[in-house]
């Protein structure tokens, strides 16, 4: 290991390794600081499995074209506008060639999985999912000859004028605790593990949120960054969180604890009262508020309750429901009130209209007199045994980030751009993402200012 | 809960993994899986059985060990599958012998060449036994033709039977296919699966096994012995054939088509079992069934051994060694046939059902 490097990256997912990859091959010497352990390498990368890329035709794997155009609406309605139009339609216009560039580093797509259907004109998947992914992208990687350090945490980062000088070590490498180098590239996620961090914003609900990445997604980087004047970007209340099993693990349950059966039945609060309309919206497009909704409730923990007619409609799911052959066995079950659990559901039940059910379509099957209504998919739960199951807020990433140039530069807080700093991934997505997500959106800004950043570091450095 | 502890392993295992699906695209294991939603004793050593072992799913999880969740598909369905081997043993007193099936193989090869030896010698003058024979029926001075294929023709259909009885079972096991029924399409799918490996190939980029690396080549090796076999299989039909429909007896010279076909043959089933042994040798234990080193290595010995003294027997037929070699090639025939139902041949068979099963499935599917 040499004592000086032209780039050095800190982080280990998709947009890290992009980054080193486009380093290494526009000529630079690369190092990779993973603070994870190799197993855990790769930050949230670990847990995804598309990307969303425009593209003009159907291709192998894609089922029709997805334009520039199209994908730039989709991002202002998921957003609400809250993005920065030059940089997100730059990083558009690159995410085509992101298509073929991240094949030509060793990753591989295959058709939408099972169950995803709604993603296959839009969105790529890798074949075998997110790990797969890294693990060839770390293969190209080091094949091409980037060092990539594991267990590697950076406790602080010299920097002077905006100039990056070097990075210190909490443990040595090579008896190293210093490394220097020309350019940096952070590419080290946001703060969704660190609670304490996410207390200053969420109080003491947070300590009931769930993690559905690893451990080591502390934000520790972005910390020092915003500490040491990068402008900061994004609102540090804003993440994305969805409703996961309550018996999920604390941190890396990754997608598995997800759960896709609110539409077919009511979520209740521990108090057994709803509070929420289940059927807004097609499934998808309200995947990811529920993670909030149930964040506001107390003690943050729901209950998604059906019945026995709808549990193969959804995907089957790590953790068995809780069964109960009457709605007071099942109560009893989930330590709600039994009176209040049967008296929800006998109101509900009362307030459903008949209508024709699909749950593919805004459909005709609503409540009429109860607050909130269910205003699609509302169908009688009145078929034993009784099922639920219960749910947390699982944050998976946060929105805070350092503001960036459309060459990934960092700008200072006063508005100068750094001379040597990049920025890519998660820790720089709230550039383009305001608020709001769909599917596939975090690996494209991580490829997309990933290979930006390692291309634009690489330049600095042999200049 | 299942009747065994690596059952109801497989079926927590195929619970996370349906609720996953990031895998679906790496072989067929998982897109069998994804048309249920329980799973059964059946189901569960269908998929076993339908799993080829190239590891990329244990490298692509994000759930794998260290991971709380634990999953290691390859090594579950690796015991699943060798357990099922016993379930399924015809006639059932002889399930024991997968228990210690390097033990039990080494046994019956020794006692097999053991008996050939001592048969010859016993039968033989001495002089008949070391001498030097050449020239049509030179093999027959030492064993008649008549006792040799009286004796391995019922050691053969001894094996066919046992086979048969064994995958009958594991067919029933594995109950109606989801939708499907066989039919020759879906035999055809699965000789082409079985016969280019299709499904022992990593996902695409080739098998794992020391590390994360795809440079596993095991199915070169595997290819190398599953046709050496074969090409030797059809030396010896071509010979029976030679003897009794054109009269023309063995040895024949080296440019005749038993002899070609047995040696590219013999040389596969040289080259082949060393190259998987070397492979298994290497493989990283997370991946692998650690009971069944006994089974593996015994039958790519057993290979090995009926290359060896196959092409030790054609390089000295023409010397005072051919007597001997002989009996060592007939001992290690023999033994090989006989325990053909009770050893690691038994994969290449109930995979080959699995992948029909397979085939109808998709067909019903698609």
């Amino acid at each position: 290991m040499s004592s000086k490097y032209d780039v050095l990256v800190i982080g280990g997912g998709n947009a890290a390794l992009c980054a080193a990859i486009a380093a290494r091959r526009g000529g630079a010497s690369v190092l990779v600081l993973e603070g994870a352990p190799k197993f855990y390498r790769g930050g949230n990368t670990r847990h995804t499995r598309n990307m969303r890329c425009a593209h003009d035709a159907a291709t192998e794997i894609l089922t029709g074209p997805y334009t520039e155009e199209e994908f730039w609406e989709d991002l202002l309605r998921v957003t609400g506008g809250q993005t920065d139009e030059v940089l997100a339609r730059h990083m558009i216009r690159e995410s085509k060639d992101i298509l073929n560039w991240i094949v030509e580093q060793g990753v591989r797509w295959q058709p939408s999985l099972g169950g995803t259907l709604s993603l296959g004109r839009t969105n790529s998947f890798f074949l075998g999912g997110g790990r797969a992914m890294l693990n060839a992208l770390y293969l190209t990687a080091e094949r091409l000859g980037v060092e990539v350090a594991y267990d590697a945490e950076v406790t602080d980062l010299v920097i002077e004028d905006g100039m990056f000088l070097a990075a210190r070590l909490k443990r040595p490498i090579d008896g190293e605790t210093e490394i220097r180098a020309t350019s940096l590239v952070a590419a080290a996620g946001g703060f969704e593990a660190n609670i304490e961090w996410l207390k200053q914003y969420w109080g003491e609900a947070a300590d009931n949120f769930l993690i559905r990445g690893t451990p080591y997604n502390r934000g520790s980087i972005l910390k020092m960054l915003l500490d040491k004047g990068v402008q900061k970007v994004g609102d540090p209340t804003q993440c994305h969180a969805v409703a996961i099993d309550a018996r999920a693990p604390k941190f890396d349950g990754g997608i598995i604890t997800r759960h896709d059966s609110v539409v077919f039945g009511i979520v209740v609060n521990k108090h057994a009262q709803r509070f929420y309309d289940e059927g807004e919206d097609i499934w998808p497009k309200r995947y990811a508020i529920w993670g909030r909704l149930v964040a506001a409730q107390p003690d943050q923990i729901a209950y998604i309750i059906f019945d026995s007619t709808v549990v193969t409609s959804f995907m089957p799911t790590l953790f068995p429901p809780i069964a109960g052959q009457t709605v007071a066995e099942l109560a009893g079950k989930l330590e709600l009130d039994p009176a209040a659990l049967e008296k929800t559901i006998t109101e509900f039940n009362a307030a459903v209209l008949s209508g024709t059910f699909d749950h593919t379509i805004l459909d005709d099957c609503r409540t009429e007199g109860i607050t909130p209504p269910k205003t699609h998919w509302a169908r009688k739960i009145e078929t034993p045994p009784y099922l639920a199951y219960p749910v947390r807020p699982g944050i998976t990433f946060t929105y805070l980030g350092t503001r960036v140039t459309r060459e990934a530069r960092m700008l200072m807080a006063d508005g100068k751009p750094s001379a040597n700093m990049f920025a890519a991934g998660e820790i720089m997505a709230g550039n383009v993402l305001g608020k709001g997500y769909a599917a596939g959106m975090g690996m494209t800004i991580g490829s997309v200012f990933g290979r930006i950043a390692g291309r634009e570091a690489a330049k600095h450095a042999r200049n | 809960m299942h009747g065994t502890r690596i059952l109801d392993e497989a079926d927590r295992l195929m619970t996370v993994c349906n609720s996953c699906r990031y895998c679906e695209g790496l072989c067929a294991v998982f897109p069998a899986m994804e048309m249920r939603r329980a799973f059964s004793d059946g189901d569960l050593n269908y998929l076993a059985n339908l799993c080829h072992a190239c590891g990329a799913c244990y490298v692509d999880c994000q759930f794998s060990p260290p991971h709380e969740f634990n999953v290691n598909v390859p090594q579950t369905l690796a015991v699943a599958r060798a357990e099922s081997y016993a379930a399924y043993a015809w006639p059932q007193a002889m399930s024991g012998a997968f228990a210690r099936n390097g033990l039990v193989i080494s046994i019956v090869a020794a006692l097999s060449m053991a008996a050939f030896i001592l048969g010859f010698a016993v039968l033989n003058d001495r002089d008949v036994l070391f001498g030097v024979h050449t020239g049509p029926g030179a093999f027959y001075k030492l064993m008649p033709h008549n006792a040799m294929a009286t004796l391995f023709s019922a050691a053969f259909l001894y094996a066919v039977l046992a086979l048969v009885m064994s995958v009958r079972a594991f067919w029933r096991d594995i109950g109606p296919a989801v939708g499907g029924r066989a039919d020759g399409g879906s035999i055809l799918q699965a000789i082409r699966d079985a016969g280019e490996l299709r499904y022992l190939h990593g996902g695409g980029v080739g098998c794992y096994n020391e590390d994360d690396k795809p440079t596993d080549r095991r199915k070169l090796y595997h290819h190398l012995t599953f046709y050496g076999f074969l090409l030797c299989f059809a030396a010896t039909s071509v010979a029976t054939l030679y003897h009794y429909l054109l009269g023309r007896e063995a040895p024949y010279p080296w440019w005749d088509l038993p002899v070609v076909l047995g040696t590219l043959g013999g040389i596969g089933l040289i080259v082949g079992p060393i190259g998987l042994f070397m492979a298994r040798t290497r493989r990283d234990p997370a991946l692998l069934d650690e009971f069944s080193y006994g089974m593996d290595v015994g039958f790519i010995a057993m290979l090995f051994l009926t290359g060896l003294t196959g092409m030790a027997l054609l390089l000295l037929r023409e010397t005072s060694a051919m007597g001997p070699l002989l009996a060592l090639h007939l001992g290690a025939v023999f033994a090989l046939f006989v325990t053909m139902p009770y050893g690691k041949f038994v994969h290449g068979i109930y995979r080959f059902a699995a992948l029909v099963r397979y085939a109808q499935e998709r067909r019903t599917a698609a």
